[in-house]
């Protein structure tokens, strides 16, 4: 396996909205910047395929960097940081070695899943998922689609399918209709997020939204087939093939948790200028807040713009990043977890899919440490990422430090990386 | 996006449109991507590469998160599901 070292003024971790525009904003000083993305290709995951496509917001943003010194680092997963300064990473092929005087950290959100009974099925999977498993090939023509969970994400997923083909059977949204109400009243402060609304109702008609809404169960044989919802006091069931259920985001801090960056209720604290707790370590996008792509593209603007010493310029976007965080706050409070989702899982219920632990085996334990001492849940190699949100929610334990390597990563990868330093053997 | 590949799943050859990722391939040939530890057949979850129940086994290396990895042609894909 070839290690390779490289050097960046400004190193971006992350290529969705937030990197992109950080990169974009700090290649303008002429300054050597890279972005580093797990993926194939930039653009995260709500821009995922788009840059692709020449007449896409993803696409004019990527333009921006044409003619500077920008490399993309595509198909690249940081694992660590040894030292301040150099960040480690991995790719299929070898590991690599990434310098940098400024860091960006803008690793985005994941959703958040809740455990219920059948959530293990094949085709249960997340609203993200399924829409990103379409834009990777998966036909979904005249297939039979039901989402459920929360948040603004069901609502553009459901969209999504539907132009794909998709027989969108219902959405099924676990907050009330009052609290959709109150958001839908929030919106109108925000120009562009409006006409957005607007075209999204239209581009749903047809398709049931169900508000005060959760799944009960879903039922199949190896894959799901259909699923029971609760809605109004009783329970209906509907036939699937698949079901896409994911209740909001979660912010993906596990980097900027090992970096030592301070975190303020789960999300990465920055000041005015996005700047961390650590020195040279800014943070731009889903990781600050929920707050959307617009509001992504601001933060990562500041972001790189602070990031090279602009702050007059990072300060002219002050007023944007400010309208636009209204509307994260908004999205916490409509789309906020409803008590009933604590009830979802029967003691049998799978929590830790990696390790396969129940939730009455994790209830026996009262504390996440303790609970992965005693039943390997969390030991897995999600390192936690599906069943630590979830075990927060029902049990409200708090996760771990964080430990290196974030992900799991060949042997090889840290054994070469060692040898280039001294001739120690790796414990 | 209309011209396709053909890999193998678990020795079936199946034919995918290109670009398509692997885990998309498994699903086509219907199988599961892996068994989990009780022995439940297991698919994609999250779609981007964090919860691994998509892991697979591609051309001889094991573990790859097969929805983030795209489909070449005559790759060899095999799951232990």
């Amino acid at each position: 396996m070839v290690s390779t070292r490289k050097q960046f003024d400004v190193l971006i971790v992350g290529g969705g909205p937030a990197g992109i525009a950080a990169a974009a904003a700090a290649a303008q000083s002429g300054k050597r910047v890279g972005i580093v993305d797990d993926n194939a290709a930039v653009g995260g995951q709500i821009w995922r395929g788009d840059t692709a496509q020449s007449d896409s917001e993803a696409a004019s943003w990527l333009a921006k960097l044409h003619g500077w010194d920008v490399e993309l680092c595509a198909g690249m997963r940081v694992f660590d940081q040894p030292t301040e300064g150099v960040l480690r990473a991995e790719s299929t092929d070898r590991a690599c070695e990434l310098e940098y005087t400024k860091l960006i950290l803008a690793t985005g959100a994941r959703e958040r899943f809740l455990p219920f009974p059948g959530w293990t099925l094949q085709n249960v999977l997340g609203a993200g998922a399924l829409q990103a498993l379409v834009k990777s090939g998966l036909p979904i023509s005249g297939k039979r689609v039901v989402l459920g969970g929360t948040g603004p994400l069901l609502l553009a997923v459901a969209a999504y399918l539907k132009n794909h083909g998709a027989r969108v059977v219902g959405i099924y949204e676990q907050a009330s209709r009052a609290s959709l109400a109150t958001f839908g009243l929030k919106l109108v402060g925000q120009k562009g997020k409006l006409g957005q609304a607007f075209s999204l109702r239209k581009e749903l008609s047809g398709i049931p939204l169900i508000t005060s809404a959760w799944p009960v169960a879903a039922k199949g044989d190896g894959a799901v087939r259909s699923v029971v919802m609760s809605r109004g006091g009783s329970h209906e069931e509907i036939a699937c093939d698949y079901l896409a259920c994911g209740f909001h985001l979660v912010p993906n801090t596990e980097l900027a948790s090992l970096i030592g960056c301070h975190l303020q209720n789960g999300f990465v604290h920055v000041d005015q200028f996005q700047g961390t707790s650590r020195p040279n370590v800014f943070c731009a996008g889903e990781l600050t807040s929920i707050g959307g792509v617009e509001l992504s593209l601001v933060e990562g603007q500041i972001a790189g713009l602070s990031a090279i010493g602009a702050k007059d310029s990072a300060r002219d976007l002050f007023g944007a990043r400010r309208k636009m965080r209204s509307f994260a706050e908004a999205l916490d409070r409509a789309f906020a977890l409803r008590p009933e989702l604590k009830h979802l899982a029967p003691a049998e219920t799978i929590v830790c899919r990696c390790e396969d632990v129940t939730y009455g085996q994790l209830t026996q334990h009262r504390s996440w440490r303790a609970a992965k001492l005693h039943t390997r849940c969390g030991m897995g190699p999600c390192q936690g990422r599906i069943c630590g949100p979830a075990t927060q929610f029902l049990l409200g334990w708090t996760l771990d430090s964080v430990r290196p390597p974030i992900f799991p990563v060949a042997l090889q990868n840290l054994v070469e990386a060692h040898e280039q330093k001294e001739h120690t053997l790796v414990m | 996006m209309s011209e396709q590949i053909a890999v193998s799943v678990n020795g079936r050859p199946v034919t995918v449109a290109a670009g398509s990722s692997v885990a998309v391939a498994i699903m086509a040939a219907v199988a599961s991507c892996r068994t989990s530890v009780s022995g439940q057949p297991r698919g994609p979850l999250c779609g981007m590469g964090i919860c691994f129940e998509c892991r697979a086994q591609i051309d001889g290396a094991a573990h790859q998160r097969s929805c983030q990895i795209a489909c070449k042609a005559g790759m060899e894909i095999k799951t232990d599901g």
